[in-house]
């Protein structure tokens, strides 16, 4: 039976659902909101640099950072690639790697673990679905977290 | 046909005091829901199920994602 037809008036279909919210790292409730995940323990200690940024002054900051890379952030803190310490590009658009991959806040963290260490990464990204930077996961943070469980 | 939304009209109708609706079975609803969701399954969606939300507020409904 739909709501409507009972009576109410003004009805809404948030389309993009549970997935979508969980996706944004927004709380939840229930016996699984409590777990760790991605956005919990994404660290917001990277460098971070616009387009037009002096790229030499980025790689100084680059080089003083726990990172070997910063990210670039376009409008909105949306993430548009990473530059490395060892890039030799004369502006920071020619040093940077477009769309570098990236995981969403609500990714259990011993997923992340578990995936950081079949592709031996010490490092992964995540964003919202619109791609706005929320941090870094460091392995040694998923590792510790994790336990080896997943 | 209910009205389709995203996530910031959503946010703003919670700061309005809309009712939440989560349509998945209960389990699901059981596992993870949006803060301060109702778990009414769809298929439990009866005229007695749907008393417990107020006809004057709004009300969103949701599930999974587009699928």
């Amino acid at each position: 039976m739909r709501l409507e037809t009972l009576g109410f008036e003004r009805v809404f279909d948030y389309v993009p659902g549970k997935a979508d919210w969980l996706a944004h790292g927004l709380p939840g409730e229930g016996q699984n909101a409590g777990r760790r995940t991605a956005g919990d323990i994404a660290r917001r200690d990277v460098v971070t640099c616009h387009l037009n940024d002096d790229v030499d002054e980025v790689r100084r900051a680059i080089a003083g950072s726990p990172y070997g890379f910063g990210l670039v952030l376009g409008a909105d803190d949306v993430l548009l690639g990473r530059v490395r310490a060892t890039s030799r590009g004369s502006s920071v658009e020619l040093s940077m790697e477009p769309g570098p991959s990236t995981i969403r806040p609500d990714t259990s963290v011993e997923h992340v673990a578990h995936t950081m260490v079949e592709r031996d990464l010490k490092t992964t990204l995540v964003t919202t679905p619109e791609g706005r930077l929320v941090g870094v996961v460091r392995r040694a943070d998923a590792e510790g977290i994790s336990g080896g469980k997943e | 046909m209910p009205r389709r939304i995203e996530l910031p009209e959503l946010q703003e109708l919670l700061r309005q005091g809309a009712q939440l609706v989560e349509v998945l079975p209960r389990e699901e609803y059981e596992d993870q829901h949006l803060p301060g969701a109702l778990s009414i399954p769809l298929k439990q969606l009866t005229r007695e199920a749907a008393s417990r939300l107020d006809p004057k507020q709004p009300v969103v409904v949701y599930c999974w994602d587009y699928l």
